[in-house]
């Protein structure tokens, strides 16, 4: 049992105002107005409850003992609008059968991070949804206790029931809820211990399932309203180049067309978070009745574009103020690709230096050199960036889908001329996130639309718009080189990793602290290509990098390749090269799932004509190690299985993180395979599914076996980390299956051919 | 602008629109069906799926005026208690992670099996390649297919 105290949150706690009006309550009042005959036949599910009771911001329980509970964060696929409440329910000590899950609107007042970004929503609340259930269980105790006339520390609740055995009193929390809204909120509360758990660790289905496969409204792109106008939005076909003028006469011609107008997002003197960047300031918005008129429309509106001059956008990121530089002119991937591979020759800004690496590497009886690269990315989320917008003059109401409301709100706020509390933003669940929608710059662009046409509308970007609209994932290079003595004991490392515009190092990460002489350099070219955070930004490069490059070393030194990389952990662990403390990983947890995955695939023992390939990397707190086997098909290499190990801690729903795993491996496989935006003349090359490949049903592992350390740890990362290593173990697996190391994705394309 | 009469999910509707418009927008914005879903507009990613009779058809690329008499189905209208054999293996296998895809994937798979009632992994694999899923929940989807051909949910 733990002891915490309610102090976060506390104020708003205390607001304890009885609710009226039973069977308001399923979420999603906003989507009604669109409501299929299905929708009213699957949602009577759960009675109503005549009166609801707030118990605190996150919770009101109905007078039959119906609980809902408030998801706070934007649901993007991870599965947080069933796992948070989850966390709460179990604290609560309620039946799960009966939650209902309501999303919470953007209440910076309430919720704290109400974030998708970085895998820190379980991480982050935690203790947050944890205090929350707690607190209301003992409110609901004393409120039994109140009633009954005993000391509230008999009082039992189990499974939404108070009881105290000596009295034989019993009742369910519906009938001591109302007396529970008036209690004071208590200072302190018992947390469960873990052995306790009754929801926590087991696994719950989507809260949405039901929604889902029978299509009722659920994503921003779903809103629909009375009244309701659709916006689209032409920006310039290729990044350094601006709006220079535009004729809509034809146009606006055209049937159902209301007005087309250019759109101005922040004045230059802004000051931006990194969030708000946008590659395109001023853009021409078509704005009519129905989306196919207003795809048709954008079409017939001639737009003249121009070159952009050098531009040094400032903007802050967490409280550092940074510049970023976008020079003026067309860019072209060769060009980028050519650069990168300039740069990689010449000396970088180095990052960490153990050692005498430049001794070690002249002394060397063997050094293997070894470069990997991979292109842009776009997103892609399934549904493309969309928002609705309602804004009057005196207030704004957004809705849709986000994963940054709460660092989008003051943007908002201020472009808009409103202040922030007549500002409201509300999420729907969203059609994918993987960073894309942490750059909210498309609410910003509905909220000015609106707020021009003096009407509610619904922006919609086009997959095309999606696509070449930047915020991509940056291009990377990484050099790796290792130096044998004539032992073949690996006596130093050195990397060099550059990207454009960023640089992917990690330089305090594996094998840092576990070589004696190490060299970490990076170097960046600028860019005036957009990009931002893709699922696990920079390890989703760097990770298959350096775990191929691990691998080619050990076949090199004859070892296995788990052993080396084992042994490599056991000397970080026991004598850390440099400062424990600079070493950003755990080595023990790290080789603990290592030796999970050697276990649990019988490592060593696989069949013939099965070839493995292994990896494991530590990103957003958590570990991964997985194994990936392959088969040859009809001459085509085939993933025929994917087990994992993971080590994040507690993990609130099993078969939904196992999902998430499974997602990652299939996003990692597809992407490392498959995937690649490239430039032309400042355009990118693909604009839609037809020549931007995805991975598709025949391509995905035919089986993926996810495994996780019990170790009681709170929770870390799950969403990202399980996505960085599967492209290490897959390109170590396709070197074992074909005989060749393939360094630079998207691996198809990796002269010569190797599928397809 | 033209008028069509289109029978949707059993029933027929009548309506005023531009012969031209893809049945996926008649759909989401005209009928306010918005179970049916956006993702190319260009046939590459199935998320439209509908039924046109027994087949599985990207509405992106269906004009209304190329309907006439046959019959549509949507996600909407698939059972009447979101309790059709493949919803009910989806529900049981929990596919989805953000479920924008799912309709569509749930669209080609019941049209499969209404033709193909015990297809191979491979006869799957190849009804099911034109519906993209950017989460990547393909192994659950098969798994669900199979679930539902097998009757067991
Ligand atoms: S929207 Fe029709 S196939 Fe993609
Ligand atoms: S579940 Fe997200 S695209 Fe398929």
């Amino acid at each position: 049992m733990t002891l915490v105290k309610t102090q976060i949150g506390r104020r708003a706690f205390i607001k304890n105002t009885s609710l009226a009006g039973g069977g308001l309550v399923l979420g999603f009042s906003f989507l009604n107005a669109c409501k299929p005959k299905v929708a009213e036949a699957v949602a009577v599910e759960i009675e109503m409850p005549k009166e609801w009771f707030e118990i605190n911001g996150y919770l009101k329980i109905g007078d039959n003992g119906i609980v809902t509970i408030m998801s706070p964060n934007p649901e993007i696929g991870q599965n947080v609008r069933t796992s948070m409440p989850m966390i709460l329910a179990d604290e609560l000590e309620i039946d799960w059968k009966d939650v209902l899950v309501e999303q919470a609107p953007l209440n910076t007042n309430l919720y704290s991070w109400q974030v998708a970004g970085g895998s820190r929503s379980i991480m982050n609340s935690w203790q947050n949804l944890r205090m929350a259930g707690a607190t209301a269980r003992q409110m609901l105790k004393e409120a039994a206790a109140n009633a009954w006339q005993v000391p509230v520390g008999e009082i039992k609740a189990v499974a939404g029931v108070l009881s105290h055995e000596a009295s034989g009193n019993s009742a369910g929390y519906g009938e001591m809820a109302s007396a529970a809204s008036q209690i004071e909120v208590p200072e302190e509360v018992e947390l469960k211990d873990r052995s306790e758990f009754s929801i926590i660790g087991t696994s719950r289905k989507n809260v949405d399932g039901k929604k889902i496969v029978t299509g009722q409204p659920l994503f921003g792109i779903d809103v629909q309203r009375e009244g309701m106008l659709i916006a689209s939005l032409a920006h310039p076909p290729a990044f350094g180049m601006k709006l220079k003028s535009f004729d809509a006469e034809e146009a606006k011609q055209m049937p159902g067309i209301r007005d087309v107008f250019s759109v101005k997002l922040f004045d230059d003197d802004f000051k931006k978070m990194a969030f708000h960047h946008t590659a395109f300031n001023e853009l021409v918005a078509v704005v009519g009745e129905t989306t196919w008129q207003v795809m048709q429309a954008k079409k017939a509106v001639k737009v003249e574009w121009e070159a952009s001059p050098d531009t040094v956008v400032g903007m802050s990121l967490f409280g550092n103020e940074m510049k970023v530089n976008h020079p003026s002119g067309m860019e072209n991937s060769d060009t980028h690709n050519a650069k990168l591979k300039e740069l990689s020759a010449r000396k970088g800004k180095v990052a960490r230096r153990d050692g005498n690496p430049e001794a070690a590497f002249a002394n060397a009886a063997k050094v293997i050199e070894r470069s990997y690269s991979c292109p842009f990315l776009a997103h892609n989320t399934m549904e493309p960036m969309n928002f609705f917008a309602n804004v009057t003059e005196d207030h704004a109401e957004l809705l849709g889908p986000t994963q940054t409301p709460e660092w989008m709100e003051p943007a908002v706020s201020e472009r808009l001329g409103l202040p922030l509390e007549k500002v409201d933003i509300q999420m729907t669940r969203q059609g994918g996130g993987f960073g894309r929608r942490l750059y909210g710059h498309f609410m910003v662009e509905a909220a000015v639309i609106s707020q021009q046409m003096k009407a509610p509308v619904k922006l919609v970007y086009s997959r095309e718009d999606d696509m070449s609209q930047g915020m991509y994932r940056p291009a990377y290079y990484a050099t790796y080189r290792a130096a044998l003595d004539e032992d073949n004991n690996l006596v130093a490392f050195h990397v060099k990793a550059g990207g454009v515009p960023e640089s992917p190092l990690f330089a305090n990460r594996f094998p840092a602290g576990a070589i004696d002489h190490y060299l970490a350099e990076g170097y960046t070219i600028d860019s005036n290509i957009t990009t931002g955070a893709f699922r696990a930004p920079r390890s989703n490069f760097i990770a298959g990098a350096e775990q191929s490059f691990l691998d080619e070393v050990a076949e090199e030194m004859g070892k296995d390749p788990i052993d080396f990389r084992l042994e490599l952990l056991k000397r970080a662990e026991e004598n850390p090269v440099g400062d424990p403390e600079t070493n950003d990983y755990e080595a023990a947890r790290y080789a603990g799932v290592l030796e999970l995955v050697r276990e649990k695939t019988n490592w060593g023992q696989n069949d013939a004509g099965v070839h493995r390939g292994v990896s494991a990397y530590f990103c957003h707190n958590s570990y991964v190690a997985q194994v990936l086997d392959m088969v040859m098909e009809n001459g085509k290499p085939t993933v025929q299985k994917v087990t994992s190990a993971i080590d994040c801690g507690i993990v609130v729903n099993p078969d939904a993180a196992t999902n998430m795993a499974e997602g990652g491996i299939v996003d990692g496989i597809g992407h490392a395979m498959y995937s690649a935006l490239t430039f032309k003349d400042g355009a990118p090359e693909q604009h839609n599914f037809d020549r931007y490949r995805l991975i598709r049903h025949k391509e995905a592992p035919k089986e993926i076996e996810t495994h996780f350390v019990d170790n009681g740890i709170d929770p870390t990362g799950m969403g990202e980390p399980p996505f960085p290593p599967i492209m290490g173990a897959l390109a170590n697996a396709l070197y074992r299956a074909t005989g060749r190391r393939h360094y630079h994705q998207p691996f198809i394309s990796d002269k010569p051919p190797l599928v397809g | 602008m033209a008028t069509f009469n289109l029978n949707i999910n059993g029933e027929s509707h009548q309506l005023d629109v531009d012969p031209t418009t893809p049945m996926l927008w008649v759909l989401r914005d005209h009928m306010k069906l918005v179970g049916t879903k956006y993702g190319c507009g260009i046939a590459q990613c199935g998320a439209c799926t509908v039924h046109v009779g027994d087949n599985a058809v990207r509405s992106c690329q269906l004009p209304v005026s190329a309907v006439g008499e046959q019959e549509i189905t949507t996600i909407e209208g698939l059972s009447e208690h979101g309790d059709h054999p493949v919803q009910k293996a989806w529900l049981e296998t929990d596919v989805y992670q953000c479920g924008y895809c799912q309709a569509g994937q749930i669209m080609t798979a019941s049209a499969l099996l209404k033709q193909n009632p015990s297809p191979t992994d491979a006869e799957i694999e190849n009804a099911m390649q034109g519906n993209i899923c950017r989460c990547g929940t393909y192994t659950r989807i098969k798994k669900a297919v199979k679930l539902a051909a097998n009757g067991e949910s």
